[in-house]
């Protein structure tokens, strides 16, 4: 159910501004990998990158090649839809529809799929909420709003919406930077969970968190206002936060800058 | 909703895992040439069996452009891509499908009003002109239009932006609800009935029918002052709370800091409300045929005899029923789009100049 | 018109201790505004109700039954069967086309057409918005109903044995109901499209997101997180739009040639509507005349009320409903 990421020379645009250059890495099947970095060091449009989110916004171009295991995600002949549908992803603040109920909102990628019965519908649903540490909070007000749950459920029902089309990946930007401190640690516990089964990347800005939940780390940086974000380095979490290789890496996580 | 599972068994996966990225897609140029073929095929049937009218083979032709795109994207990318080539098509379509009448309406309304558009249709009014003789002009209806307009903005203009300061700065209670509630209401009133309004209030106050330009212009009024109310008082929403604190710790007091303050921050805005508004009620004819009755002559006093307004003569020559009179509309129609235009596109313009240093 | 009696003044918020008279003055004036606002639309209800009373009582045919419209006979008899009549069936033939059109054009400039297309063709749909009703009926008479005779003359070879579609003389020229639906559809598509393209543009873009992270197409991002949002604007936007065609009088008087036949066939270019009605007879009509036309008015306003209050009430329960707050 996981499979590996291997990016290789990829630079992506807005209109003809180079937001990030040249980026190469490979991320492990079922392992989360954090990416790290100052704002605008472009790890959240790398993010973006890796499931066609990018070129939605307008102006935005990619160069270069994504690997879904042995697939391009560029290829020519590949529909970005197939790709959404392959790696899932859960954004920064969480956004469930509003006008529809807990229980339409973790269907809704299934009932895209085609999938209508109803006795099938109901355990993928019970089965995802399940996953996202959701199903006790909500099994007896499935058809209220989703809008109506707190913010940490809400970011869980976002993520059991993602989870129910079984992604390979599943992508997180800065999932819990709208989150109180419990609620952030609720989503902790489970990525810690999902990781069995998902191969998972994570955009934050906690280096707290990025050491907790990830196994690889990747440090991205700028060279100043206006450059393209790079790639400095990824490696085990523990060696980058213990003995990284580069000396930005380790005035950015000591505190020095960013 | 009750849920009959009970344990937790892992479910057999319902969407098939897509396991392969790559699909089998239509060419980029695809959507052209279905619609190639769909009219080819159109055009051939409709010849083939002889039908008369073109609408017919354009029907064909969607039809089939419609059908086949559908066919042919659900047999090789899936029905999903299909339902969303079909969406993409018909939103085409709806938009293709306005643009001709609007474009026609405007093209048909420029090329038949250069005609006759000249010095004298603009400075002659229709006094002592025969009606099935080309010749004669709006410039009576052009005054009639200006004062009457005018005349309408001196009144709604102060009553509708005082309103939306008093629903913005003071209004709280029952009375704003109901004054909001009733602004809403009076948006949705048709122009014939406020042309009525004034002709009811004409009889019971006076005894007698009106026919003078400032009677329409109490029924434009009544049809102005609702939009000038709602852009205004979108205008003074927009200026930030901040800016009024800082002029009341300073001690000044509220209406200083509503006429000093707010109000001029706004008034980029208020001004564009309001001339929109009088875009709006200078096409009006309906209360003008009812109270201004209209006339041949250049009458320059709105406030005894009947006058003439633009969009009243247009309606006027229409019903005259000859091509001199016709010609004379489209003159008329095209004096009264250039300045309704020029009035929104100056607006626009003040909007647009006046909005970077909000 | 603006003078305006101070009210006793009630102070606004009780912080302010000490009401100057600067504050007063202006307070109250602000606060006349909105009651002057108030009165007129009494005035306005009031003034027609009387007029139209003092008319009805004195009407010899059923004011709700009758068809003709001949007020000056001895006795007087009119009715607005078939100004009602025409009124809602053109309205409900401009909704039928305008509304999904208007729908269509918006979502084509905010998610279909290239960004900057998109953005000249909204201001050129706004600037549309602002042409003249009259015009409108001009373009309409003289280019519009030419132009449909050939789809009127369509619909009654193919569609004639749904009675609607049917055209009792070949002959006689589209001034019907279809073509003053047509006129008017056309007529209140930019305002349908630009509240509606407003709407559609305040969608949050995370909601669409979320859409397209499923792996949504274009259309099913629209259908799962564009629409649900903006039904209740767009709705809205709709009634606004029918309450433009149906008060709308010049567009109708010029095209619509009426005669006081009530007709299930929208081909036949007979029928009446309450405000082409009230111009087309106003002229030879005598006092009492138009206070029967008067009365007519007073039925119009009360139906745009009641579509106004309608699409007021389906805005606030949509929102109750839907939990979104934007």
């Amino acid at each position: 159910m996981a499979k590996r990421i291997d990016v290789s020379g990829l630079s992506a645009f807005y209109g003809t501004h180079r937001a990030i250059d040249d980026i190469s890495m490979t991320v492990e099947p079922r392992s989360v990998t954090a990416f790290i970095g100052p704002s605008g060091c472009g790890k959240s449009t790398f993010l973006r990158t890796l499931n066609r989110m990018h070129e939605v916004t307008p102006g935005g171009r990619v160069e270069g090649k994504v690997m879904l295991d042995d697939e391009n995600l560029y290829g020519s002949s590949v529909d970005p839809v197939t790709v959404r549908r392959t790696v899932g992803m859960v954004f920064q603040r969480p956004n469930p529809f509003p006008t529809m109920s807990i229980y339409d909102n973790v269907a809704a990628g299934l009932r895209l799929n085609g999938v209508r019965k109803k006795g099938e519908l109901d355990s993928i649903v019970e089965k995802s909420l399940k996953g996202a540490n959701l199903w006790n909070e909500v099994k007896d007000r499935l058809n209220k709003p989703g809008s109506g749950l707190s913010g940490g459920q809400q970011q869980r029902l976002c993520i059991a919406r993602a989870i129910a089309v079984e992604p390979q990946v599943l992508l997180m930007d800065e999932p819990c930077s709208a989150l109180d401190p419990i609620s952030t640690l609720a989503i902790e516990d489970l990525i810690g969970e999902l990781k069995t089964r998902f191969t998972i990347v994570i955009v934050t800005h906690n280096m707290q968190q990025a050491a907790r939940v990830s196994d690889r780390t990747a440090f991205f940086n700028l060279a100043g206002v206006g450059q393209p974000g790079k790639l400095i380095e990824i490696d085990d979490t523990e060696r980058i936060f213990s003995n990284p290789s580069v000396q930005a890496t380790e005035d950015y996580i000591s505190g020095r800058f960013g | 909703m009750s849920h009959s599972i009970s344990d937790a068994k892992p479910a057999a996966a319902g969407a098939p895992a897509a396991t392969r990225l790559a699909s089998r897609r239509l060419p980029r140029w695809s959507p052209l040439a279905i619609a190639v073929g769909a009219i080819v095929v159109g055009v051939a049937i409709g010849a083939g069996f002889g039908l008369k009218s073109h609408l017919q083979w354009g029907l064909i032709a969607l039809i089939l452009f419609v059908g086949g795109s559908y066919a042919i994207t659900a047999q090789v990318e899936g029905r999903r891509q299909a339902k969303d080539r079909v969406a993409t098509s018909l939103i085409w379509a709806s938009f293709i499908l306005a643009v001709i009448p609007l474009y026609s309406l405007v093209q048909t309304t420029i090329s038949k009003g250069v005609k006759v558009l000249d010095g004298t249709f603009l400075t002659h009014s229709m006094n002592n002109v025969l009606t099935i003789e080309p010749g004669g002009g709006v410039y009576h209806a052009i005054i009639g239009t200006l004062e009457q307009v005018a005349i309408a903005t001196v009144i709604a203009a102060p009553i509708g932006i005082l309103t939306a300061v008093y629903l913005v700065e003071y209004g709280r209670g029952t009375l704003a609800k109901w004054v909001t509630f009733f602004v809403d209401v009076m948006t949705g009133v048709p122009s014939i009935v406020a042309g009525l309004f004034i002709l009811s209030l004409w009889f019971v106050a006076l005894g007698k029918a009106p026919a003078s330009g400032f009677a329409g212009s109490l029924a434009l009024a009544i049809l102005m002052l609702p939009v000038v109310v709602r852009s205004t008082e979108e205008m003074l929403k927009l200026v930030p709370n901040e800016l009024r604190e800082a002029s009341l710790a300073l001690g000044v007091p509220k209406w200083r800091t509503i006429t000093k303050v707010v109000i001029p921050t706004a008034l980029g805005g208020i001004t564009t409300g309001v001339m929109l508004a009088i875009a709006r009620i200078a096409g009006e004819s309906a209360p003008i045929a009812l109270l201004v009755f209209g006339s041949n002559m250049i009458n320059t006093n709105p406030f005894s005899g009947p006058q003439s307004s633009l969009p009243y003569y247009i309606y006027q020559q229409y019903g005259n029923g000859n091509d001199p009179s016709y010609a004379r509309a489209w003159g008329a129609a095209l004096v009264l789009i250039a300045f309704v235009m020029i009035l929104n596109l100056v607006a626009r313009g003040i909007a647009r100049w006046k909005a970077p240093k909000r | 018109m603006t003078t305006v009696e101070t009210p006793p003044t009630a102070p606004p918020r009780k912080a302010a201790t000490v009401t100057r008279p600067g504050d007063r003055i202006f307070s109250g004036l602000s606060r006349g505004a909105g009651i002057l606002l108030l009165v007129v639309m009494a005035a306005i209800a009031v003034f027609l109700t009387v007029r139209a009373v003092s008319a009805i009582s004195k009407d010899h045919g059923n004011f709700l039954t009758t068809f003709e419209w001949t007020p000056s006979l001895n006795p007087p008899v009119f009715g607005i069967a078939v100004l009602a009549y025409g009124t809602v069936v053109s309205s409900i033939i401009a909704m039928l086309i305008a509304v999904p059109i208007s729908l269509g054009i918006a979502l084509f400039i905010t998610h279909y057409a290239p960004r900057r297309l998109g953005g000249i063709i909204a201001y050129v749909i706004d600037l549309l918005a602002a042409v003249p009703s009259i015009v409108y009926g001009l373009w309409g008479a003289l280019f519009l109903v030419p132009h449909l005779k050939g789809l009127n003359l369509w619909l009654d070879d193919y569609l004639s044995w749904t009675v609607i579609f049917h055209k009792s003389d070949p002959n006689s020229a589209a001034r019907s109901l279809l073509t003053v639906g047509i006129l008017l559809a056309i007529m209140i598509l930019p305002i349908i499209t630009n509240v509606s393209r407003e709407v559609i543009n305040q969608v949050p873009k995370m909601h669409q997101e979320a859409a397209l992270a499923l792996g949504a197409t274009r259309w099913e991002v629209i259908r799962l997180s564009v629409l649900p949002f903006a039904r209740s604007g767009v709705i809205s936007a709709s009634m606004l739009g029918l309450g433009r065609a149906l008060g709308e009088t010049m567009a109708v008087a010029t095209v619509l040639s009426a005669s006081p036949v009530l007709s299930a066939h929208i081909l036949d270019p007979v029928g009446g509507t309450f405000s082409q009605n009230i111009v087309a007879k106003f002229g030879e009509a005598d006092e009492f005349g138009r206070d029967a036309l008067i009365a007519s008015g007073l039925v119009l306003f009360v139906i745009t009320l009641l579509v106004n209050g309608a699409a007021r009430l389906i805005i606030a329960r949509r929102k109750e409903y839907s939990g979104a707050n934007a």
